[in-house]
């Protein structure tokens, strides 16, 4: 759904990094207790660029490059956040959270529940996930159904410039902590820059967005995958007359079950679209929450189109191959809908 | 009788002192035909990574690769210094240390271009390159990845008892990994027989070597486990041939691991994608003018191992070599994207 701006909020066309970035300096400028630690993020303004000019406004007491000890640097962040500060961690490719699955998944995760519900831990771990680059099995890797398995872990998957900048903000708000999944292929995408308020305003976790209408199938699809979804969708109504209706949960935790069930009950038909390999993934769950909340108005059972199951290979050939191309996102569509 | 063994020892080897260590000259010790096949790597390496660059360039390379030109001292210096089957890792920065073991130059090329005839099927690419038949248990895309890796092939030396070693590379940004605590704290209790060679470029991407360690040398860090260890020129070929010979004995008859700090530098950004703004021109100009291969070359000229004309004869030999290379990797073919689920399980 396109958000209304009103009038007097002044917008100008970034691209998702811009938006990540200005969110950040923003934040930055309005709280003393948010900072930014990770590797490279200081001169080298990340790996990506992300952060670029953000040590010379804020200095080195605020945009600390960390050593490569990924587990000391989340469970470092996780400490200052349950003291009182409000980290955001750097973790150049999302592939090096395995490094810190302690400090995730035992520690920061768990430390609220597990002192009664007098702790918080308000850090978000920002990191770059999903392939196209050709970074191989090690750096290209969709890994949100890890955490997002995890109860205490909250996890954000921006697929557009306005939805990551008001996101990100809730992110670093909430008192708990936060997986912001970039992806790679978006931040400098020039064909994806859109309208983002120059003022800081929040999309609430939880809040799923239909990024198309459409009334034959319900496309459910994340991060880049909603991109390459709506390329499918537009394509298919033009030369099938197939009229897609793509939901972008944005949120995989807390998951907005309901916009996704009353589009489903709209359409009566479900794909899902996911980068991460099918087997045990995201999918599996969103397909499972409507199976048993909408089945009697499903027409059809619900698809997946998942990464192969394989790591991310090198090859160009092979890594087209394993990532949801746009062709086998509009197979999954007419087959869902009978029509292949 | 031991004594005068001890004395016949002593008058046949010339000792060298190298950073407290009295060091055995085991290069002058080496035939003339390896110390030459020595100069012929380090130029295979120099003008694979150059060649590298050029596909980098032209956009012929997906992905990114991490290249090794400044270092070819330390990966040829240490691995020549090994047996043919001992085993070694390597780190995302591999292809030094992969041509150093005895890869294949085409296979190699192959890979990075995507190719079917590559190491790993175009599976890997730069960063994933093994070749477990050398011995070479893989490049590494993880920093720090491979330093238990290689631990544990070591505990299979010494379970075996098979009289192997594991010289085990990693970079000086890796030495602040969790797991290189781990993996140096079991290595010392278990005397395993494994060298820890710490290529240090100085800079861990962006960051210098002097804002991650509150340390001068990272050697010192042998105290904490009670192992040896030793900062020397990684750029003096025959200084780490010299060293790693040393401690690969220790190592091979049971004293256990040893930590061995190499001094180098890293001349190209740290990926394809590196403005390098955390260095300045001079600082690499003045590594520049410590090129390795210059060094070793007049090294070998000036000990009459070769002449100027014989030098100059070895690094063309190298090129052509890796022109072969070249033509071998571009006209493979790539792989087909049926094969895309294959190899997921052994």
């Amino acid at each position: 759904m396109t958000v209304s701006i009103q009038k007097e909020i002044k917008t100008r066309e970034i691209t998702y990094l811009e938006a990540i970035r200005e969110t950040m300096q923003q934040v930055m400028r309005n709280d003393s207790n948010v900072f930014l630690i990770g590797e490279d993020v200081a001169e080298y303004g990340g790996a990506f660029g992300v952060s670029v000019g953000m040590l010379e406004e804020f200095g080195k007491e605020r945009v600390i490059n960390s050593p490569i000890s990924e587990d000391a640097l989340i469970g470092v962040a996780a400490g200052s956040a349950v003291t009182g500060m409000r980290p955001i961690v750097e973790i150049m490719f999302s592939d090096f959270i395995t490094i810190a699955m302690d400090e995730i998944a035992n520690q920061a995760a768990k430390m609220r529940y597990m002192f009664g519900g007098k702790a918080k831990v308000p850090m978000v771990l920002r990191a770059a996930g999903g392939g196209g680059t050709g970074a191989a099995a090690q750096h290209s890797q969709s890994l949100e159904a890890l955490v997002a398995h995890i109860p205490g872990l909250k996890v954000v998957m921006p697929s557009c410039p306005y939805d990551a900048k008001g996101l990100l903000v809730s992110a670093i708000k909430d008192d708990n902590p936060v997986i912001f999944i970039e992806h790679k292929l978006l931040y400098k995408n020039k064909k994806y820059i859109e309208n983002v308020p120059e003022e800081l305003y929040e999309i609430p976790l939880g809040s799923a967005d239909i990024k198309r209408e459409g009334k034959d199938i319900t496309v459910v699809a994340t991060s880049y995958m909603v991109k390459k979804s709506l390329e499918v969708a537009e394509k298919l109504s033009k030369e099938n007359g197939i009229d897609c209706e793509v939901v972008d949960p944005r949120t995989l935790r807390p998951l907005d079950i309901g916009l996704i069930t009353a589009s489903v009950k709209k359409t009566g038909r479900l794909l899902c679209v996911e980068e991460a390999c099918g087997f045990g993934g995201f999918m599996g769950e969103v397909s499972a929450q409507v199976a048993e909340q909408a089945f009697d108005w499903l027409d059809a059972p619900p698809l997946r189109v998942s990464g192969k199951n394989c790591p991310v290979p090198y090859s160009l050939v092979l890594e087209n191959a394993m990532i949801p191309s746009h062709d086998r996102i509009r197979e999954g569509i007419l087959k869902c809908l009978g029509k292949i | 009788m031991p004594k005068e063994n001890t004395i016949t020892i002593a008058k046949k080897h010339k000792m060298l002192e190298i950073d407290g260590h009295k060091i055995k000259d085991s290069f002058a010790e080496l035939d003339s035909s390896i110390k030459i096949e020595i100069l012929k790597r380090l130029y295979e390496i120099r003008y694979f990574e150059s060649e590298t660059e050029q596909f980098i360039i032209k956009g012929q390379i997906h992905g990114t690769c991490h290249l090794y030109v400044g270092e070819e001292a330390t990966a040829v210096g240490a691995i020549y210094a090994l047996k043919k089957d001992d085993y070694i890792t390597s780190t995302h920065r591999g292809h030094g240390h992969c041509i150093a073991k005895g890869a294949k130059l085409d296979m190699m090329m192959a890979e990075l271009l995507g190719k079917q005839t590559g190491y790993c099927k175009g599976k890997g690419g730069s960063m994933h390159i093994a070749d477990v038949t050398t011995g070479n248990l893989g490049a590494n895309g993880i920093v720090g990845g491979s330093i238990d890796i290689g631990a544990g092939a070591a505990l299979t030396c010494k379970l075996k008892k098979n009289n192997k070693i594991v010289g085990c590379f990693f970079g000086d940004g890796a030495a602040n990994r969790g797991n290189f605590h781990g993996a140096l704290n079991m290595a010392s209790i278990w005397d395993l027989p494994i060298l820890f060679i710490c290529e240090n470029n100085q800079y861990g991407m962006s960051m210098p070597v002097r804002e991650a360690f509150n340390i001068k040398r990272i050697s010192d860090r042998k105290a904490s486990y009670n192992m040896e260890g030793i900062t020397i020129d990684g750029n003096n070929l025959i200084e780490v041939y010299n060293t790693v010979s040393h401690f690969a004995d220790y190592t091979r008859a049971g004293n256990g691991p040893a930590l061995i700090e190499c001094l180098t530098y890293r001349w190209k950004g740290h990926s394809k994608s590196d403005a390098q703004v955390y260095r300045t021109k001079e600082e690499l100009k003045s590594w520049m003018e410590k090129d390795p291969i210059p060094r070793y070359r007049d090294a070998l000229i000036s000990s009459g191992t070769i002449s100027a004309a014989d030098g100059k004869e070895i690094e063309k030999d190298a090129m052509a070599g890796l022109q072969e290379a070249l033509r071998f990797a571009e006209s493979s073919p790539f792989p087909s994207p049926d094969d895309v689920e294959e190899d997921v399980y052994a």
